[in-house]
């Protein structure tokens, strides 16, 4: 199936979650959060939350900024 | 003396607030956080992108300083509380400076939608810091929904055009019952002094040092103007008057 991460398409086997699409950009799970279509999914729900066809996933972390 | 400043119940013995921005490099970012003293410092949130060299995440934490993130960039109540979601889920923190911002050409604060977001995000559990014109009735309005701090802007963000109404800074500063951050427009040292002078409680800035040409030395100016303003407040100044008075005896 196809989804965006950070705005580039991905191609992930389907009933993938949403730790494989975080993995897709790094390996590291701290200071990292993700929404998907505009919803926070906690850390703790990463493992248990699959995507579906076309899902927007956001992963956010900080940068120097303020 | 004891004199810390108290912001959503925690203490800080710092009253200069640090921005990441604008900083050539980490390391340069690291020297000067450390020379300014800073034990509050901002960071924005974006895309995590895999080949960003190091994060100021690191520095923070090597340094001991609070992470308080921002969500600048974002034009909408709605883009202001998920950014903020997304903050507390990443960095585990509900401390949040709210940034809403009404056009890319001035940056300054749109207050409609910083109201919106504040009172959600106040209701949502946050410690919020709203970034806001200096503007003495919507900061009382946003003390009254609750927000921890309000931080009016001295001038447009990394203008570096100081304090262009320090009147309204006292006003806000006279009815305020939460800290007044003086936030942007901070150019040089005696800005900073000015805004504590005038009776804010601390002094956010991040441009001044960071795109100095010494940010190290201009963190310490800086350290020592707000330490300046802060003691010059608390001991009073001298009123302003029209005509000399001397201050040796007159008489022979």
């Amino acid at each position: 199936m196809k989804v965006t991460i950070n705005g580039t398409a991905h191609e992930l086997p389907s009933g993938a979650t949403v730790t494989q699409a975080v993995q897709r950009l790094t390996g590291t799970r701290s200071g990292v959060a993700v929404a998907v279509n505009d919803e926070v999914v906690s850390r703790s729900s990463w493992d248990s939350t699959a995507l579906v066809e076309a899902d927007r996933v956001e992963v956010l972390t900080a940068v120097q900024g303020g | 003396m004891d004199d810390d400043l108290t912001i959503g119940g925690e203490k800080f013995s710092s009253r200069l607030i640090m921005g990441t921005g604008g900083a050539p490099s980490l390391e340069i970012l690291e020297q000067a956080l450390a020379v300014s003293g800073t034990e509050l410092t901002t960071v924005a949130m974006r895309r995590l992108d895999p080949s960003a060299p190091g994060s100021v995440l690191d520095v923070l934490r090597r340094r001991g300083i609070k992470v308080l993130p921002n969500t600048a960039g974002c034009f909408t109540a709605g883009e202001a509380v998920l950014t903020a979601r997304l903050a507390r889920e990443a960095l585990e923190t509900d401390w949040v400076k709210l940034e809403v911002i009404s056009d890319e050409r001035t940056l300054l604060p749109d207050p409609i939608e910083t109201f919106d977001a504040a009172e959600r995000l106040v209701a949502d559990g946050f410690v919020v810091l709203p970034y806001i014109g200096d503007d003495p009735a919507l900061a009382r309005r946003l003390e009254q929904a609750g927000c921890a701090a309000v931080m009016p802007l001295g001038a447009p963000i990394g203008s570096g055009l100081g304090i262009r109404n320090p009147h309204n800074i006292e006003l806000i500063v006279e009815s305020a019952k939460v800290p007044v951050i003086l936030d942007a427009g901070i150019g040089t040292a005696s800005d900073a002094t000015l805004a504590m002078e005038l009776g804010c409680d601390a002094v956010l800035l991040a441009t001044a040092v960071t795109r100095a040409q010494r940010p190290d030395l201009m963190a310490q100016a800086m350290r020592s103007a707000v330490v300046a303003g802060r003691q010059a407040r608390l001991a009073g100044r001298i009123p302003r008057r029209r005509y000399a008075e001397a201050s040796s005896p007159m008489n022979p």
